[in-house]
């Protein structure tokens, strides 16, 4: 049968994939828990992932904070059901799309930067350098970007959900005309700890997800300039659908029944 | 051929990648102290015979002996312990360009063996004085050298562990002839001072004859002719003939090589 051929070479390509992914995040992790550690090289990642991505972060929190807002009102205003919108705001921000919208902003500026730096790595034989050093590029390049992405994903997200609230705040009370200690009373009745923690689990994930592809892609890119802007270009798109799909799932786990 | 284990000793090595095959049964033996120079065209596979043997690349088939020591299948912290004898100076120098030119040859000083970061510097200087470069170039990123200038950065870094075996690939390439003679003299002097055996591969004709004790030439992923430096003239094998006399008639097409 010709047509049974194709889809099961697609279908293989896929599992080795797969296969060479695992294998790749599981050394990675290994070695996160392993000596020797790399402070400084963790320490820098931390400030690259946490800090300077801060202002974008920001941004994309305060200005969906704000849009949520108008948006809910729109909607809301039909039924006489304003009072909603501050329960809308924060869930939303806390449980979705605080933690989606910061790992995708910084699958975009991380992901992008750790795949260029270590395809650059690879191909003009730095990579190789370490090895021949005595210093196995996971513990040098790899892990010090697992642990900073895990890490530092749930402070962005911390920050980005008290500024996305924040965002729904200054609509409400300065556009819409809400009594600014209402909405917040409102804001705080309907939070619950689970809400946020939710949240926090969930941008840990991607911050892991945005390292490793990130590392995977950098570390197996091939062919010079070209290689290196392939190796860019998947570590955002697999980092982004990885990000999307494992907040399906984790949404699940933590509110399906 | 001197008597005794060789230091390097290769038997019917095969590396192929997917339908290519590079290296199709390479026997070699290196003794102690020894200068070998592998030569042959661009694509016949000098580099995958240097990458097979440092275990950057896992031979298919046949067996690595370093110091009578089978390498092939090692696991990785033998495999660590074996690299330590190893130095190599890459093709593009394959310096770390995050890091300034003192740290890039103290590295595997402060990183596999621990070395603190001062003293490493004071042997760094030392090593970088043996390649001719002052203390002010340390500071530099590897970025703003000349080619030249990566070159001994290079070389520094290779020396800087005191191998018992050095890599050299293609050191001459993208110099200048005057640049490309400086560094050959480099090379022996740092080879001699350390007592090292050295294996280089190139396709630079007055390198190969400068550095090498003994030439090898490797054509169709074997090596066709091995002998002193001298007999290279009166090797009476045409494919040698062809190449160290750089005709473009010959039984190596050009195709092919």
């Amino acid at each position: 049968m010709p047509i049974l051929a194709p889809i099961g070479r697609v279908f293989l390509a896929f599992l080795e994939a797969t296969g060479r992914l695992g294998r790749f995040a599981i050394t990675g992790v290994s070695h996160c828990a392993r000596p020797p550690f790399f402070p400084r090289l963790i320490g820098h990642q931390m400030v690259e992932i946490g800090y300077y991505s801060l202002p974008v972060v920001g941004l994309t929190a305060i200005f969906t904070g704000m849009v949520l807002a108008l948006q809910s009102y729109t909607g809301f205003a039909r039924f006489n059901a304003e009072s909603a919108i501050a329960a809308v705001v924060v869930l939303s921000i806390t449980r979705e799309l605080g933690p989606v919208l910061a790992g995708l902003m910084v699958a975009g500026r991380i992901g992008a930067a750790m795949a260029a730096e270590i395809g650059t790595m690879r191909v003009t034989e730095q990579i190789d350098a370490l090895t021949t050093l005595s210093t196995n590029p996971f513990k040098y390049l790899v892990a010090p970007r697992l642990i900073a992405g895990t890490l530092m994903l749930p402070c962005l997200v911390v920050v980005a959900d008290i500024i996305g609230v924040f965002g729904g705040y200054l609509i409400s009370v300065y556009k819409l005309g809400f009594n600014p200690n209402t909405y917040l009373k409102l804001t705080w009745d309907f939070l619950e700890p689970l809400d946020v923690i939710s949240g926090l689990v969930k941008a840990s994930v991607f911050g892991f997800l945005v390292a490793l592809m990130g590392c995977y892609h950098g570390y197996h890119s091939k062919g010079g300039a070209q290689g290196v802007g392939l190796a860019t270009t998947n570590a955002v798109v697999s980092a982004s659908i990885l990000i999307l799909a494992f907040n399906y799932i984790i949404t699940t786990l933590f509110f399906g029944t | 051929m001197t008597i005794g284990t060789p230091k390097i000793a290769l038997r019917n090595l095969h590396k192929r990648f997917g339908e290519k095959r590079v290296l199709t049964g390479v026997d070699m033996d290196v003794a102690a102290g020894e200068s070998i120079v592998v030569i042959g065209g661009s694509g016949s596979g000098k580099s995958v015979l240097i990458k097979n043997i440092m275990g950057l690349l896992q031979p298919d088939e046949g067996s690595i002996r370093i110091d009578g020591e089978e390498v092939v299948g090692m696991g990785t912290s033998e495999r660590e312990r074996v690299m330590r004898k190893f130095g190599m100076l890459f093709q593009g120098a394959g310096l770390f360009d995050s890091l300034p030119v003192w740290e890039n040859v103290a590295f595997g000083l402060i990183q596999a063996q621990g070395m603190a970061r001062d003293e490493a510097k004071t042997i760094a200087h030392e090593k970088m004085a043996q390649v001719g470069l002052g203390e002010e170039i340390g500071v530099l990123s590897p970025a703003e050298l000349s080619g030249g200038m990566k070159k001994r950065v290079g070389l520094a870094r290779a020396i800087a562990m005191e191998p018992e075996i050095i890599f050299f690939d293609e050191p001459t390439t993208g110099l200048d002839p005057i640049m490309g003679d400086i560094i050959n003299e480099l090379i022996i002097d740092c080879v001699k001072e350390l007592g090292a055996t050295a294996l280089t591969i190139t396709h630079d004709m007055a390198s190969a004859r400068k550095i090498g004790d003994r030439i090898a030439m490797l054509f169709g992923g074997k090596i066709i002719w091995d002998g002193p430096v001298a007999e290279i003239e009166r090797a009476n094998n045409p494919y040698v003939e062809q190449f160290i006399n750089g005709l473009a008639e010959g039984p190596i097409e050009a195709a092919t090589a």
